[in-house]
C-alpha cells in the first residue's frame, strides 16, 4: 500500500508518516497541493492521500477538485487532516471528493479507525 | 503475585470497587490508580492517595467514595466501535425486525454498559441514515451505565473533538451533530429516539421492556465469571426468542451459561436464546 501525505509542516508529516509506516504503508511527501499533484501525475500508484487544507501553492481543498477531475485517480481514497473543523467547510471537502475527513489534534487510533472506515487493512489495534 | 509496591490501601481499593461494580481490578491496575484518583485527591484537599484511601476507609459511604469507584472504571468507547457489529445491525438484524415487528411496530434497544453514549448515538444513525420506514414506529434506545458522570454525559450529548474524530463517518458528523464551540452536540433527530439512566448490571435491575437488540459490550470483561454468569442469565428475561444479545469482541457466552446460540454474522457474531419455543 502506498499513501501521499501533503502537508506543509514537517512535523506533522514526520508524525503521519510514522503512523501509516506502522500500519504497512510506503509513504511519499509533497509540502503543496501543487506538489502533490505534480507527484501523482508522474506516478499514481498511491491507493491513499492524506491532505492537509491550508498550505501555499495549491491548498488541500483545491487539491482534492482536480484530483477529482481526473479519471487516472478515481481510486485514490482521500483523507482530509486539518485544523479546520467549520462544518462548512467539512461539507465542501466532503462534497469535492474527500472520502474521509480528520481534525487535527488527532491520535493514532483516529487514523486507524479512519483508514478503516476507508477500507483499508489496518491490522489489529496495538 | 508480588505485593504491592505502593504505599496507598490497594486492596481496600480493589474491594469498594468490586462490592460496587463487581469489576475485579488486576494487580497491574496499581499503577493506573495514582493517575486516576489524582483528581479527586486534589479536590479533597487530601495530601496523597495514601491519606485520601485511609480517610475514606474510616468514614461512611459518602460522594467521594463513589467518585473513587467510578474514577477506576474504564469507559473507553467510540463511534461505530469494531464496525462488524453496525454493518450487521444494518444489513441483518434491522430488517430482519423490520418485518418481524411491523404488527407493533414498535423496537427496543439497549445500550447495557453505554459509557459517554457513542453506542448508543451509532445504533441512532444507523436506523435514521437506513430505514426510513422505521419512521412512524416507537423506537426506544435506552443508554444505562453506572457511572453517574457518564450517564449525565450521554444526556447532554455533547463530544468533543477527538471523540468524534474517532470511528465517525464525517458525513454523519456533519449530518447529525452541532458544533457548539469545540465540541460537538447530537441533533435531536437523534436524541429524541434515546434515553439513558443509571444502572448496575452486577445489581438488582429496574423494570425494563422487552428488548429486541442488547449491546452488552466491553464491559463482560471486567467482570468475574460468577457475574458474567448472573447477568447472562438475568439477560435472558430481556430478551424475546428472535432478539439480539451483542457481547465485545472478547467477550462470549460460551463455557458460561448454556442457554445462547450464537449466530453468525460476517466477520462478528451475535448471540440468541436457544430455545426458540419457549416466548413467542
Ligand atoms: C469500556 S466501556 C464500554 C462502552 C461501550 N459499551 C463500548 O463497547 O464501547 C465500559 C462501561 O461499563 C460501565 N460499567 C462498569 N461496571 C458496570 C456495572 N456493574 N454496571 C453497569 N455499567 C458498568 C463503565 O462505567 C463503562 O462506562
Amino acid at each position: 500500500m502506498r499513501a501521499l501525505i501533503v502537508d506543509d509542516s514537517t512535523a506533522t508529516r514526520f508524525i503521519l508518516k510514522s503512523i501509516l509506516k506502522e500500519i504497512g504503508f510506503a509513504t511519499v511527501e509533497a509540502n503543496s497541493g501543487a506538489a502533490a499533484l505534480h507527484k501523482l501525475t508522474e506516478d499514481s500508484h498511491f491507493e491513499l492521500a492524506l491532505v492537509d487544507w491550508n498550505m501555499p501553492e495549491m491548498n488541500g481543498y483545491e487539491f482534492v477538485v482536480a484530483v477529482r477531475q481526473v479519471s487516472t485517480f478515481a481510486s485514490l481514497r482521500i483523507l482530509m487532516v486539518t485544523s479546520e473543523t467549520d462544518v462548512e467547510q467539512i461539507t465542501k471537502a466532503i462534497e469535492a471528493g474527500a472520502n474521509e475527513y480528520l481534525m487535527k489534534p488527532f491520535t493514532k487510533d483516529a487514523i486507524r479507525d479512519k483508514l478503516q472506515m476507508l477500507g483499508f487493512d489496518v491490522g489489529t489495534h496495538a | 503475585m508480588l505485593a504491592s509496591p505502593v504505599s496507598f490501601d490497594f486492596d481496600y481499593l480493589r474491594r469498594i470497587v468490586r462490592e460496587k461494580t463487581a469489576i475485579v481490578l488486576e494487580a497491574e491496575k496499581v499503577y493506573l490508580a495514582e493517575a486516576k484518583l489524582g483528581p479527586i485527591v486534589r479536590r479533597s484537599g487530601s495530601a496523597s492517595l495514601t491519606d485520601l484511601l485511609r480517610d475514606l476507609r474510616s468514614q461512611p459511604w459518602g460522594a467521594t467514595h463513589q467518585q473513587v469507584v467510578e474514577a477506576m472504571t474504564n469507559n473507553e468507547t467510540s463511534f461505530f466501535r469494531d464496525l462488524y457489529p453496525y454493518e450487521a445491525l444494518k444489513n441483518r438484524m434491522l430488517p430482519e425486525l423490520l418485518t418481524k415487528r411491523a404488527h407493533v411496530r414498535e423496537l427496543n434497544i439497549w445500550s447495557a454498559a453505554s459509557s459517554s453514549g457513542q453506542e448508543a448515538a451509532s445504533i441512532a444513525m444507523v436506523i435514521r441514515e437506513n430505514f426510513r420506514a422505521l419512521d412512524g414506529w416507537k423506537i426506544r434506545i435506552l443508554g444505562t451505565d453506572i457511572a453517574a458522570e457518564m450517564v449525565n454525559r450521554c444526556k447532554e450529548g455533547l463530544f468533543a473533538q477527538h471523540e468524534v474524530n474517532r470511528g465517525l463517518p464525517a458525513q454523519y458528523l456533519v449530518k447529525y451533530f452541532d458544533r457548539v464551540g469545540l465540541h460537538w452536540r447530537l441533533k435531536p433527530i437523534l436524541s429524541e429516539m434515546m434515553e439513558f439512566r443509571q444502572m448496575n448490571l452486577s445489581a438488582l435491575w429496574p423494570n425494563l421492556p422487552t428488548m429486541d437488540i442488547v449491546f452488552l459490550r466491553n464491559v463482560l470483561i471486567y467482570f468475574d465469571v460468577d457475574t458474567k454468569r448472573t447477568i447472562l442469565t438475568r439477560m435472558k428475561s430481556m430478551l424475546r426468542p428472535d432478539s439480539y444479545l451483542l457481547l465485545g469482541g472478547a467477550e462470549t457466552t460460551l463455557n458460561i451459561v448454556d442457554d445462547y446460540e450464537r449466530v453468525d454474522f460476517s466477520k462478528f457474531d451475535a448471540y440468541r436464546l436457544k430455545n426458540r419455543s419457549s416466548k413467542a
